[in-house]
């Protein structure tokens, strides 16, 4: 029987593939939380959310809608400042060990992401949130990964604000910066997953989702990339969904 | 004689908050923020502001719609579900309307910590190699004309107790000690100690950091009842200056264990605040009010008690 999902709702399954036991996991609210309950919920019951706001490996019964939202504290273990649980992406043992999951507006083909502004700096065409604390993620932890809608204007060559360092540049731009070594590790949209190359850490087509065409990848990437590594992204299991739509977010409140 | 510090909303406003002024708000985007004291900021006409946050919400963001700010150094201004982007915040910089300066959450929470701690910066690896370090949004020229404005954004510093022939990089950040930090606490007693309860995000750094401290909250206590278990409380007594009594005085942002965010509220703020006219119509039918009480009367508050 045919298996029926949106692009959507398969970008927090898609991520939550990726999240393994024993990863630490600092997220946002929306589809990174999403990913992170649902590989809680199927492959990774020992991972551990935590946010900035300070609450850490929380129950997350009732989903939260912002970071700061109170549901975010019910079954923690701690609390924390928003200091002392940035200080942890610092810490020299525990930041290495974090998993960041973040949104951003644009990104370039080294990973690096502008949540601040479109257009100049000075005189914005649209001013965003700022950083928040995705900049810190970007800067200080062991993986980043970032989640975000394939769109004309998105994927660019050149960014109108660095907010969230990802490899910087070529080779070894972001060790000379003096960067910790974690970096982005990969790009999750609605239609592909990208990662980026060992070397030149220049960004690459790493996965496509069942039924998307090339083309419709493409159309929306202002600058080059290659599909050559490419494989197929397997489609989800009817458990992965059913974690998704009945057991975390029946309202769909969470989803873009 | 010990000065009373129990007053009226609008006494401590006009005691405390004066044209010109550097504050920074508690709280964080949809939690906790003093509502109640940014209306009536508003109501007292306030201007020239300069604020400090980093997670700014709703009650930052009527302050810039109202035309009471001047400068705003954050990180982030969002009301997330609600509001994805500051709507007021982004037309005010978009408009060229207000000095900014941006940070990452890091960098301003640590920015309130070095201003507690009595120091003039603290030290991270936030910001290397982005815009953050090298984008100024205000510039030189204009921060060394205002003293109180750190002369600059931010250094960036080899560390001094490196080994290593080229030292690593860090940044460092400038303290922030504003004229008057103000927060929205659970309980104050009648001498001043608050005590917060679930995230206190960056409330506390703040209270220590400004040169005064108003606290509103929703309800004063006798001191024997917040002694019986100094753990839960967060800031002394003797750091506070101005106590107001103002039950949901956070409204319509959440207050733990109190009331959760006026979600209704939220959404009609949000449509409001898109364009100017309506705007200013919002701040007609709800902030421009004789009183808090007036405003509580009007989004009928006992729906939201005790959620």
């Amino acid at each position: 029987m045919q298996i029926r999902y949106t692009n959507d709702e398969f970008i927090p399954l898609v991520a939550a593939r990726r999240i393994k036991n024993g990863d630490i996991i600092f997220c946002g609210t929306g589809p990174p939380l999403l990913a992170a309950i649902v590989a809680k919920k199927i492959t990774a019951p020992k991972a551990i959310i935590f946010f900035e706001t300070g609450a850490i490996d929380p129950s997350l019964s009732e989903i939260p809608l912002a970071a700061s939202d109170p549901r975010t504290v019910q079954g923690a273990c701690t609390i924390e400042t928003l200091v002392g649980s940035l200080s942890m992406l610092q810490n020299k043992k525990w930041g290495a060990k974090i998993t960041a999951i973040i949104g951003g507006a644009q990104i370039d083909p080294w990973g690096n992401i502008n949540s601040t502004c479109i257009g100049n700096y000075h005189s914005p065409k649209v001013r965003l949130t700022g950083s928040g604390g995705a900049g810190d993620a970007g800067a200080l932890v062991g993986r980043l990964m970032i989640i975000m809608r394939l769109k004309k204007g998105r994927f660019v060559k050149m960014l109108d604000y660095i907010t969230t360092p990802g490899w910087l540049g070529s080779g070894r731009k972001r060790g000379r910066e003096g960067l910790r070594p974690g970096g982005i590790d990969i790009v999750i949209t609605n239609k592909c997953t990208m990662k980026f190359h060992p070397r030149t850490r220049r960004i690459y087509i790493n996965t496509i989702y069942p039924g998307v065409r090339i083309e419709e990848i493409k159309e929306n990437i202002e600058f080059n990339i290659d599909f050559k590594f490419a494989k197929m992204e397997k489609e989800p299991s009817q458990i992965e969904l059913n974690t998704l739509r009945k057991g975390i977010d029946s309202q769909k409140l969470a989803l873009f | 004689m010990v000065e009373k510090k129990i007053m009226s909303l609008k006494e401590a406003v006009k005691k405390f908050v004066f044209d010109g002024a550097h504050i920074c708000l508690g709280g964080c985007s949809t939690n906790r923020n003093p509502m109640a004291v940014a209306y009536e900021i508003i109501r007292q006409k306030k201007r020239n502001l300069y604020l400090y946050m980093h997670t700014a919400g709703i009650a930052i963001d009527i302050l810039i719609g109202a035309g009471c700010i001047r400068g705003f150094e954050q990180a982030y201004t969002g009301m997330g579900r609600f509001a994805p982007i500051g709507i007021r915040f982004r037309k005010a910089i978009e408009g060229g309307a207000i000095l900014y300066e941006d940070y990452t959450n890091y960098q301003m929470g640590l920015r309130f910590l070095a201003g507690a701690m009595g120091v003039p910066f603290l030290p991270t690896l936030s910001g290397l190699g982005t815009d953050i370090l090298k984008k100024w949004g205000i510039p030189s020229i204009v921060r060394r004309k205002d003293p109180k404005i750190a002369n600059r954004k931010l250094i960036v510093m080899g560390n001094p107790f490196s080994n290593r022939k080229k030292p690593e990089n860090l940044v460092l950040v400038p303290a922030i000690n504003p004229d008057l930090a103000i927060i929205h606490a659970h309980q104050v007693d009648t001498e001043g100690t608050i005590r917060i309860k679930s995230l206190t995000f960056t409330d506390v750094e703040m209270a220590k950091s400004a040169k005064h401290l108003l606290v509103t909250c929703e309800e004063i206590v006798n001191p024997d009842y917040l002694r019986k278990s100094p753990e839960q409380n967060q800031i002394p007594f003797f750091i506070t200056d101005a106590i107001v009594k103002v039950p949901y005085g956070a409204h319509p942002t959440a207050c733990f264990g109190c009331y959760d965010y006026d979600t209704n509220f939220l959404k009609i703020y949000h449509k409001a605040a898109l364009i100017d006219s309506t705007f200013k119509d919002f701040l007609e039918e709800y902030v421009f009010l004789e009183s808090h009480n007036a405003y509580l009367r009007k989004i009928d508050y006992k729906k939201f008690k005790k959620s």
